[in-house]
């Protein structure tokens, strides 16, 4: 990951914490049941249920299907015309953890230090982060938080985006474990070096350097797991210890890596200490779609709105890579991790998978269902499925398409999200300023 | 005497040559005569004669006769040459011999570290410390022999060398490698003048890009011109007087310095025509993959002999990673010698790339067997070195009155198994190889004579100095060496086999074999001393019986069949074009035409395209000649403009001053980048190529429209009103510098100080020019000259309305101040780019009259786009200013369609207005819409052919027309998929070919690509991509992720 405005003045962090302040306050929880009437439902699963109801109690879907009665005293929530989706789920990201990538003083997001399994995410998660409630105009209603890190980043926890304070967000608290893969790509040193690659001696292999590397974090594991054997008193280690729901299967192991080198190696994790494995970046994937189907390792692709690698490959290879994992039966999610608009266009990166590729609900599966199951929540949550929390977004149109993209409802756990942000709340003061509708 | 070996006094001949005048001997005096004559040789005087037989004549160091017919002096000491070759040793032009420079790495701005604004180097010198004209080369020059012998060995006596340091270098000096006393190695004190795009060990920030080496180059003629007239306010300046002093001698420019960038080679040359100088370049040994625009330089060129070695690709995931024009580079470069050659571009060889001298004749004959002739070789290295450097009279070919450099070889110089003997500098004898001088070859009586008296003869029939046959009454099992004096036989008993041959194939020789040494003491007879196997002593003598046959030298090397050479692409990249698309007619039947005009959309449309420009629009058009491309079903809009980008170009950010309207992006635009292609798969026709924000006045903008394939001229939108790139806000003011900043402005407050204080020079500046002229034209006034500032000129033209502002800004306050102070020099911003908080002030950019630019949804990098809304376009839009979406981003631009279309969710903004944003608004924010950014008769045919509703996620460009020509097709696209793919599998497995038949390969390096931003915010960088002006920030962070 390139960081580039790691650092900035502390007086600046002062400034952006006095800007323009929204106003939105997290929904209280539903008194009452909630329909939602008459809207094609995207199910999430690929099924798509043209004038269906779907009735919400208690936090929790009931009944999806047609013609379904209002219990008494439920709240009618108007859909035709409309269509109804899952809750959109942002797989990977720093939300709550980085306000303003240029402010030091805002960034949370990334520990000093090569091994830090111990390091929880959630305990730093800003639930009033201003960016938040920019995803939800866009339909995100949930995010996995993740540390980022040099090599072992830590611990990272889904949250749902309604909240008060981070123990409120917590989803699904300290799910996966970061490993940030080393390159295993030599690389040129000093400026316009390469452009002199084949003048200068062959650097050091940077393989070996990696599988080293590696090999001290397999270690690591295997000490763990001695640790976790012996009996009697024992020092506590909190790094070995925080390995432990990682072999008890509580967590998903997570390895950042885009080479296919590094993918081919993440399988060791699988093989070796039987972990889940995801990969998450994956912007090579589509190179090996079927040695990862084969080691059911899933992926949670980087945005689609990158360049290709190299110039000689398709221009349109990241706009067409899940369609490729699509049809090697991968299982994959989509994410958005632009540095400029911080996860808010996951949506239209999975309208562009769908204009190379894959089908419109596949797509939609990728940004939902696919996703919660990547981050093990899929019993939960992920599609408008009966006995799953109401996670649930309306929108006037296609909620893959930016030219018809507009959210009008959204419920998280059954409650009535307010669809505001800093944003409109800035549009509207200016319209204000001057007098314009 | 046909194995003459010759015996010289080395000291002796030492200390004649640096016998000076001037020096006090030490001892007794030892003055020798030192006339040589050169017998019996094939001597190639030049590339055009050759002479047989003949007798070459030295003294004092100097050729004093050559001919078939010359009297040998009775005190001549002869060298027999027959069966040799005498040629001119050679000369490298491009060298730094002697010179001690200690090269670092030259460190770009970096946003985070101090900058260093003026010269650090003390004196009466020039403010930049990169220009070093007062440097000369033959002050600095001290003898290396170590470095002296390297060169002598491989052929080489004369060298220009200077101090490879800064973007002016100072004088080169012509040496030859006599390798001894300076005072006489040097032929020529000043002799070359060196100029380079690179500033070496200069510490001081300006320049830190190669347009800013092309300003200050460009700047310092002007200078160098007006302080002739010698103006009072500058005082003396020791760097332009140097600088207008060394304009008489022959201008070498490196062109390569910050890397192999073909298009440097035609970046200088263009600095030269504006001066009025033709430069000599060092080229960048990318020639050939654009010759024709390499000639049109007429320069004449120093050309490398350092080829890439084949990859270890043997990997498929490291072979993946190197890309096609690696890959094809590798296969080509060695075709580039002959290319030049054929092209008839005057050239000259040179060793100065070369990691290892020694590689210098396998990669020269490497290029003769890619095509290089002989003749040309030979010229490239004597004659036109010789020259250009203006020391033809002295070195460069034997002729009577030049300097005695010449070259002893057993064979034509270019053959294969040609080797260099003697290498005579200044008449110097250097031996390069005495071993092989003559050749042992022959027959000849052994008899050893034992100790108790007994004698024996054998026969021993010498086939060359390292193999040779001993037969008694047997063939016996031994070996032979001969050095060129001394002599070595060990025997052992009789071979078993027959007659195996000493140096090949043999049986191992027991310990008590007989061992034999001695000595040549004349070219026919050897004697020496033995041991025989019971380690008796015993003496030897052998002495020549029968002469070998000389055998027919096979001068005439075996022709092989030249490699045949492959396809160029223009650009020399995948997707490049083996031959470019030609303009056509076209007649796009039954689309739905958004023309970005009044007229909006137009369904079930045809759109006639004649000769570039859109002829017709209309129902049931019919045009005989035009190719029909059906658009049933399809949407056909106007090619996107991109308001601001920054692709296309090899620098980007020229941050070393605030204040840098001298550069021009036009300077170093770089039309072979992939992202032109890219782009035009996402419906781009027309880029505006800005400056970075690194500085508040940033530099001259380009306009491009992306003619894929054309060389940095075709490129450049033509007759367009020149624009320029301020910039406000958190990158001027260096807000993320770790280190502080020290370069002023360091607030908004001083950000509007530097506009004020620049303008104001400004208009001073024009006043004086006005004055000056005015002055100048009357009779018998007193002449007034004005220096000529390329940054005031910039400025100027802005209050005249002759150059437009495109301003980099975020905030409400930044962008008032700013308008304000244009207000107050009388002219306007014309667009705020970014411009993030544009909404809040639209009424105040309105009744200023200035355009908007922005992004669509980024925001939170930084503290001054915290209030950044999706919103904007739509707000600024509904105040009725002219907005546009721009991409600054090689990705975004890509689907700038998308961008676009985001108005429409954010702010209900109608589609067609926000297509309009992408197309007619930014057209006439660049003054251009009279040409681009609608469908319109009688503009270009820019045009895109979509898939479905532009504005929807789901829509794909089909095809892309730039002036009529088809540039980006999606079928043609899958086309050059295969050729990509089939290509890339035949140069791999060639590159392992190479490891397999044993040739050296070198480790798999992945072509990264080093990208230009702006430096405004965090690219998303692919794998394989390292921004360049960043480079050092990035190495910091990885580096500290280890």
């Amino acid at each position: 990951m390139k960081r580039i405005w790691l650092t900035c003045l502390t007086l600046a962090m002062m400034l952006g914490a006095t800007k323009a302040q929204d106003n939105v306050y997290p929904a209280p929880a539903a008194k009452a049941p909630i329909l939602i009437k008459g809207g094609t439902v995207h199910v999430g699963n690929g099924t798509v249920l043209e004038n269906a109801d779907v009735l919400v109690e208690k936090g929790k879907i009931v009944q999806v299907g047609a013609n379904i009665q209002a219990p008494s005293g439920a709240t009618v929530v108007a859909a035709a015309g409309k269509k109804v989706y899952p809750g959109l789920i942002l797989p990977a990201s720093t939300l709550g953890l980085q306000e303003i990538s240029g402010v030091r003083g805002s960034n949370d997001f990334s520990e000093i230090g090569e091994i830090n399994p111990s390091v929880r995410s959630i305990v730093a998660y800003n639930a009033e982060s201003k960016i938040i409630n920019t995803l939800r105009t866009n339909g995100i209603l949930l995010a996995h938080v993740a540390p980022q890190g040099s090599f072992v980043g830590g611990q990272s926890s889904v949250v749902q985006l309604d909240a008060w304070t981070w123990e409120d967000a917590a989803y699904s608290m300290d799910m996966g474990m970061h490993i940030y893969m080393p390159s295993l790509l030599s690389r040129p040193t000093g400026r316009f070096a390469a452009l002199f690659a084949s003048m200068m001696p062959a650097p050091t292999d940077p393989t070996k350097q990696a599988l080293d590397k590696l090999e001290a974090l397999k270690q690591f594991f295997r000490d763990a797991k001695t640790y976790f054997a012996q009996t009697g008193k024992k020092e506590t280690n909190l790094k070995l210890e925080a390995a432990r729901p990682l072999f008890e299967k509580k967590q998903k192991l997570y390895l950042h890596a885009n080479q296919v080198k590094q993918m081919l190696l993440a399988v060791d994790f699988a093989k070796e200490f039987g972990f889940d494995v995801v990969i998450i970046g994956g912007s090579e994937s589509w190179q090996i779609a079927h040695l990862l189907k084969e080691n059911n390792i899933g992926v949670i692709l980087s945005q689609m709105h990158n360049l290709p690698t190299l110039d000689d490959d398709h221009i349109d290879q990241p706009y067409k890579t899940p369609a490729m994992l699509q049809k090697a039966g991968v299982l994959f999610c989509i994410n958005d991790d632009d540095p400029q608009n911080r996860g808010r266009n996951m949506p239209f990166n999975a309208g562009t998978a769908a204009a190379y590729g894959l089908t419109k609900e596949e797509a939609l599966t990728a940004i939902t269902l696919s996703a919660a199951k990547l981050l093990g929540i899929d019993q939960k949550t992920g599609s408008i499925e009966v006995g799953k929390d109401a996670n649930i977004v309306i929108s006037q149109g296609d909620i893959l398409d930016m030219r018809s993209s507009v959210i009008t409802d959204a419920f998280i756990q059954g409650r009535k999200i307010e669809i505001n942000d800093k944003h409109i709340q800035l549009f509207e003061r200016y319209k204000h300023r001057f007098q314009v509708k | 005497m046909r194995r003459m070996l010759l015996h010289m006094a080395w000291l002796c001949s030492c200390l004649a040559a640096t016998a000076q005048e001037t020096f006090p001997v030490n001892g007794v005096a030892d003055k020798r005569n030192n006339t040589i004559a050169f017998t019996g040789a094939t001597v190639v005087k030049d590339a055009q004669t050759t002479l047989q037989n003949a007798t070459l004549l030295v003294k004092d160091g100097k050729i004093i006769a050559l001919g078939t017919q010359v009297a040998i002096p009775a005190d001549a000491q002869v060298v027999d040459c027959k069966q040799k070759f005498i040629y001119p040793s050679l000369v490298d032009i491009y060298s730094d011999y002697g010179i001690a420079g200690p090269q670092r790495s030259q460190a770009a701005f970096d946003f985070r570290a101090p900058a260093q604004l003026t010269s650090n180097v003390k004196g009466a010198y020039g403010w930049n410390q990169a220009l070093k004209s007062e440097v000369d080369a033959f002050k600095l020059f001290s003898s290396d022999e170590a470095k002296a012998k390297s060169l002598r060995d491989i052929g080489f006596g004369t060298v220009a060398t200077h101090q490879r340091d800064g973007i002016v270098r100072g004088t080169g000096t012509v040496v030859t490698l006599q390798g001894g006393k300076e005072n006489k190695a040097i032929l020529k004190e000043r002799a070359t003048h060196h100029l380079s795009f690179n500033k070496g060990t200069s510490t001081q920030s300006y320049p830190s890009s190669l347009m800013g080496s092309i300003a200050l180059l460009r700047q310092t003629y002007l200078d160098a011109a007006w302080y002739k007239s010698n103006p009072s306010a500058e005082g003396v300046n020791i760097t332009l007087a140097s600088f207008n002093q060394n304009q008489s001698l022959p201008q070498i420019f490196d062109v390569q310095d910050r890397g192999v960038d073909l298009w440097n080679v035609m970046r200088a040359d263009r600095i030269g025509d504006e001066f009025g100088v033709q430069y000599i370049l060092k080229a960048t040994g990318k020639e050939y993959q654009r010759m024709k625009e390499v000639a049109g330089t007429k320069a004449p060129l120093i050309v490398t002999l350092n080829f890439p070695t084949a990859m270890d690709v043997e990997d498929p995931n490291d072979a993946r990673l190197v890309s096609l024009a690696d890959m094809k580079h590798w296969e080509m470069a060695p075709f580039n010698p002959a290319m030049i050659e054929k092209a008839g571009i005057p050239f000259c060889l040179t060793t100065s790339d070369l990691r290892d001298a020694r590689s210098f004749w396998t990669n020269l004959r490497k290029a003769m067997e890619y095509g290089l002739s002989e003749k040309a070789a030979l010229e490239a290295l004597t004659k036109t070195p010789a020259t250009l450097l203006g020391v033809y009279d002295q070195v460069g070919s034997l002729e009577v009155g030049k300097m005695a450099n010449l070259l002893i070889t057993n064979g034509p110089l270019f053959s294969e198994k040609t080797q260099i003997l003697h290498n005579w500098v200044q008449g110097e004898k250097f031996v390069v190889r005495d071993d092989i001088w003559s050749s042992a070859a022959g027959t000849y009586a052994l008899q050893i004579q034992h100790a108790n008296g007994t004698s024996e003869t054998l026969t021993l029939d010498v086939k060359s100095n390292s193999s040779a046959t001993l037969v008694g009454k047997d063939t016996l099992n031994s070996r032979f060496t001969f050095d060129g004096k001394q002599v070595k036989i060990q025997f052992g008993p009789a071979a078993r086999r027959r007659g195996p041959a000493m140096g090949g194939a043999q049986m191992p020789l027991p310990a008590n074999a007989a061992k034999l040494s001695g000595y040549a003491n004349d070219a026919q007879s050897w004697q020496g001393t033995g041991l025989d196997s019971n380690a008796q002593f015993f003496t030897w003598t052998a002495k020549l019986t029968k002469a070998a046959d000389v055998a027919s030298d096979s001068a005439q090397a075996k022709k092989t069949t030249p490699p045949t050479m492959g396809a160029v692409m223009y650009p020399f990249t995948a997707y490049g074009w083996e031959a470019a698309p030609a303009q056509q007619n076209f007649l796009i039947k039954n689309a739905t035409v958004w023309t970005s005009e009044a007229n909006a959309v137009l369904e079930n449309t045809d759109v006639l395209v004649k000769s570039g420009k859109i002829s017709a629009i209309g129902k049931n058009l019919n045009d005989a000649a035009a190719t029909v491309v059906d658009g049933t079903g399809k949407y056909l809009t106007a090619g996107i403009i991109d308001e601001h980008s920054h692709i296309a170009s090899a620098s980007t950010n020229e941050g070393g001053q605030s204040v840098t309207s001298e550069v021009r992006m036009q300077d170093n635009l770089d039309p072979d980048d992939i992202n032109i292609y890219r782009q035009l798969s996402g419906g781009v026709t027309t880029s505006h190529i800005l400056h970075g924000s690194a500085n508040t006045i940033g530099g001259q903008t380009q306009l491009i429209k992306l003619r894929w394939g054309g060389n940095d001229q075709d490129i450049m939108f033509k007759n367009w009103d020149p624009f320029i790139k301020f910039a406000l806000g958190e990158n001027v003011k260096r807000t993320s510098s770790t280190s502080g900043n020290n370069r002023f402005p360091d607030t908004r407050m001083g950000v509007e100080q530097v506009l004020v204080d620049a303008f104001t020079r400004a208009k001073e500046y024009e006043a004086a020019m006005k004055e000056a002229d005015a002055n100048n034209k009357k009779k018998g006034a007193t002449p007034m000259v004005v220096r000529r500032d390329l940054e005031l000129d910039a400025l100027v033209e802005i209050m005249n309305q002759k150059r437009f502002i495109t301003c980099h800004s975020y905030v409400q306050s930044e962008i008032l101040a700013t308008m304000r102070v244009a207000e107050r020099f009388g002219f306007r911003i014309n667009t705020f780019t970014h411009i993030l908080e544009g909404y809040k002030v639209a009424k105040e950019m309105k009744e200023h009259g200035a355009n908007a630019s922005t992004f669509s949804d980024w925001w939170a990098y930084k503290v001054e786009v915290t209030d950044a809304i999706p919103y904007n376009a739509t707000l600024m839009n509904k105040m009725g200013l002219n907005v546009a979406i721009n991409s600054d981003d090689a990705e975004m631009a890509r689907r700038l369609n998308q961008e676009a279309a985001k108005a429409v969710k954010y702010g209900g903004m109608s589609e067609v207005d926000a297509w309009k944003m992408v197309t007619i608004n930014p057209a006439k924010m660049l003054h251009v819409d009279d040409r681009v950014g609608s469908i319109k008769v009688g503009k270009d045919a820019d045009l895109v052919l979509w898939n479905t509703n532009p504005l929807s996620i789901y829509a794909m460009p089909e095809k892309t027309f730039v002036d009529g020509i088809l540039y980006f097709d999606r079928e043609k696209d899958k086309a050059m998929r295969s050729t990509i793919q089939a290509e890339r599998k035949r140069l791999i497995q060639k590159m392992v070919g190479e490891k397999r038949e044993g040739r050296p390969v070198s480790f798999p390096m992945p072509s990264y690509k080093y990208i230009h931003t702006c430096l405004d915010h965090g690219h998303k960088l692919g794998m394989l991509e390292i921004e360049a002006e960043e480079d050092h920030d990035h190495e910091h962070i990885e580096s500290s992720n280890k």
